[in-house]
């Protein structure tokens, strides 16, 4: 789950990360009354979860508190890559001498965080990590030990920082692991963290994202989820505890598994028809999970047919199939559907499918086919 | 005929009393595992499956009094990293976790403590293990598949059955399945079960069942290249995945620069491994 900047910079201040005097405003009147506040310039930022804010015009500088207000009141009717900005951040704008990166990752491969810093901060430093991986230094973090302050140092000495800013560098550093440890964050980064023409460290732009598999024990965080950036759809399938992705395609898929439900896309593509969605029901799927499913695929209109491939492990296909069934009362519809059920209890399954009108395969390769020839009216 | 399960598997079910602990003791114990007992902490001296297995409160004591040397760990997520530092610390050699939605911050710690102890555990999030015939540790249905000489190593469940059942249909069979789970961070990884098959003498043949995140398809085929002697037929799910959408998986996701599946097809037909368009043609590759 991503958090806004805002979000993300509170809590890095909680951890004694230096962030610009600012507050979040849902109006240009609200905008306007921060600036008088602060006085003096400020950078008003939109607060919507895409890349490319500032190229899209997303935060610009205002003069003074009126100038804030005009900004505010345009970027407030902005969409940015198709999201609306429904708040802007109003911070104290920084005389910027100098700009670093300075981030925390998970590394699946060694299984452990990796804290990375480079000199040349900013909004390429993707272009950075790409042409010049070496301007990117890395240090790997033992999860049971924490981040050590000779690490924070070798990231510091690194990145050629004067000496002047190891201490406060050590501070920004240290804070921004404590704040992805307590967080159960899976990316917490500072880009840029600049050095002020003052000489001080300023968390200017700040990022988290949180695993969502630790929510549990983050009622707090859960509670920020931005519904903005997922389909309706989406959000209503996560409700039943299933996962949906909409894609562009017309022939819409039920499966149980992630792998398997992937490799059902794929094959629909292999011969020459276009997955709708990408739908998990998961294991052990009980009758109204399934039922919910079937609403919500039949919700997106492209639906041409439903391709419907149960391999029964823990997910009984008898259940499945009263599942469908019941979906089928709730939600009237002509869309036809391909099923093919196998593995565990798939023989009662198929009986209770056998007097609703449905087109049945024994392998993946023929139901795929079957779909794809369903949708084009064949 | 097989690696790390094997009829002298004693094998202990933490989280037995549960819903889907005592629903796969059975179905384990119906193809012939050697479930030898359970754990549930607060239910020690409680009998399950009409009194054939002891349940005890920890590990330590079950491992005391049956002997147990494997365990498979149902409890629920929240639960689960306890468990496997229980498992390990009271002498489990190998630990098998079948729970999904274990928090990526756990489970770094978790294999951080298991690498020190020597301690293998595969999973989480993952569908356990199958040595066809013989043993059974996990949720894979057992009638899917055949004893064999094919070793299988897959990051997902179903799609794993649909290939066992693939390769029975044309009498196929398997030498051990290992599903190691679809999560960013797991204990044991392609590579460490391929260097298995290697060594196993009853292991003719690889199949590789990967998916799109990660890069650790990639590196089994380096791997593959310069250890395996054995051919390898391989699929990857998730060729028409969005990047930056996570396909159900926690660890299938296509990020920034990698984890796509073309750059994984590509690794692996590179060193010789010829890879499957679909899941139903693995057996005429093999």
């Amino acid at each position: 789950m991503k958090l806004h900047e805002y979000r993300s910079k509170q809590i890095f201040a909680k951890y004694g990360v230096p962030i610009p005097k600012g507050r979040v405003a849902a109006t240009s009147i609200e905008a306007k009354q921060i600036a008088e506040e602060l006085g003096g310039r400020v950078v008003i930022k939109s607060q919507v979860l895409v890349g490319g804010r500032g190229k899209a015009g997303g935060i610009r500088l205002a003069k003074n508190s009126q100038e804030a207000e005009d900004v505010a009141a345009q970027i407030l009717a902005m969409e940015i890559k198709g999201l609306p900005v429904r708040k802007v951040l109003v911070d104290e704008a920084a005389d910027i001498d100098n700009e670093i990166y300075l981030g925390i990752t998970n590394d699946r491969s060694v299984h452990k965080p990796v804290m990375m810093a480079s000199s040349e901060g900013g909004v390429d430093i993707e272009e950075v990590a790409r042409k010049t991986p070496d301007k990117i230094i890395k240090v790997y973090i033992d999860p049971l030990l924490g981040l050590r302050d000779y690490q924070a140092r070798d990231l510091a000495t690194g990145i050629d920082l004067s000496r002047d800013f190891w201490r406060s560098f050590g501070q920004v550093a240290m804070g921004l692991w404590q704040a992805y440890q307590s967080n159960d964050a899976t990316l917490a980064e500072i880009n840029p963290l600049v050095i002020t023409a003052q000489k001080n460290l300023l968390a200017v732009d700040g990022k988290m994202l949180i695993d969502d598999n630790a929510l549990f024990r983050h009622p707090d965080l859960a509670e920020m989820r931005d519904l903005d950036v997922e389909a309706e759809a989406e959000t209503e399938a996560r409700k039943y505890g299933l996962s949906y992705i909409k894609l562009g395609g017309e022939i819409g898929c039920m499966v149980n598994g992630a792998g398997l439900a992937m490799a059902t896309m794929d094959i629909i593509k292999l011969f020459g028809g276009e997955p709708a969605n990408f739908l998990d029901i998961g294991g052990g799927a009980a009758s109204d999970k399934v039922a919910a499913a079937l609403r919500i695929i039949l919700h997106d209109p492209s639906v041409k047919v439903i391709l419907i491939n149960i391999f029964g492990g823990i997910t009984r296909c008898d259940e499945v199939a009263h599942g469908i069934l019941s979906g089928l009362q709730e939600v009237k519809t002509n869309v036809p559907m391909v099923t093919r059920l196998v593995g565990t209890n798939a023989t009662e399954g198929r009986q209770i499918l056998a007097d609703a009108d449905m087109i049945t395969a024994e392998t993946l390769a023929e139901a795929a086919k079957k779909s794809i020839a369903a949708a084009k009216g064949g | 005929m097989s690696i790390l399960i094997n009829k002298n598997t004693r094998l202990l079910v933490q989280g037995i009393t549960g819903n889907e602990g005592l629903f796969h003791t059975q179905q384990m114990v119906a193809y012939g595992t050697n479930v030898v007992a359970g754990v549930t902490p607060g239910k020690g001296g409680e009998w399950v499956l009409d009194g054939k297995i002891p349940v005890f409160d920890s590990v330590k004591i079950a491992v005391e009094a049956r002997g147990a040397n494997t365990s498979v760990i149902f409890v629920p997520a929240r639960f689960a990293p306890d468990a496997i530092f229980e498992a390990a610390d009271a002498g489990i050699e190998l630990i098998v976790c079948i729970t999904e939605g274990i928090p990526v911050q756990d489970m770094m710690c978790v294999c951080g403590y298991l690498d020190q102890k020597g301690v293998r555990l595969v999973g989480p999030n993952c569908p356990g293990l199958l040595t066809p015939g013989e043993c059974k540790v996990g949720i894979i249905p057992g009638d899917i598949s055949i004893p064999g000489n094919v070793g299988l190593v897959s990051r997902s469940g179903t799609l794993t059955y649909e290939v066992l059942y693939a390769l029975k249909e044309v009498g196929i069979g398997a030498s051990t399945c290992v599903g190691i789970g679809g999560d960013p961070i797991n204990g044991t990884n392609f590579i460490d079960v391929l260097s298995m098959f290697e060594a196993d003498p009853y292991t003719e043949k690889a199949v590789l069942i990967g998916e799109i995140g990660g890069t650790d398809e990639e590196k089994a085929a380096e791997y593959i290249a310069d250890h395996l002697t054995k051919p390898v037929v391989a699929f990857i799910a998730g060729q028409t995945a969005p990047p930056g959408k996570r396909m159900g998986h926690a660890g299938a996701i296509v990020e920034a620069g990698s984890g796509q599946a073309s750059d994984k097809i590509k690794a692996l037909q590179s060193v010789g491994v010829r890879v499957a368009t679909h899941p139903e043609e693995i057996p005429d590759l093999l």
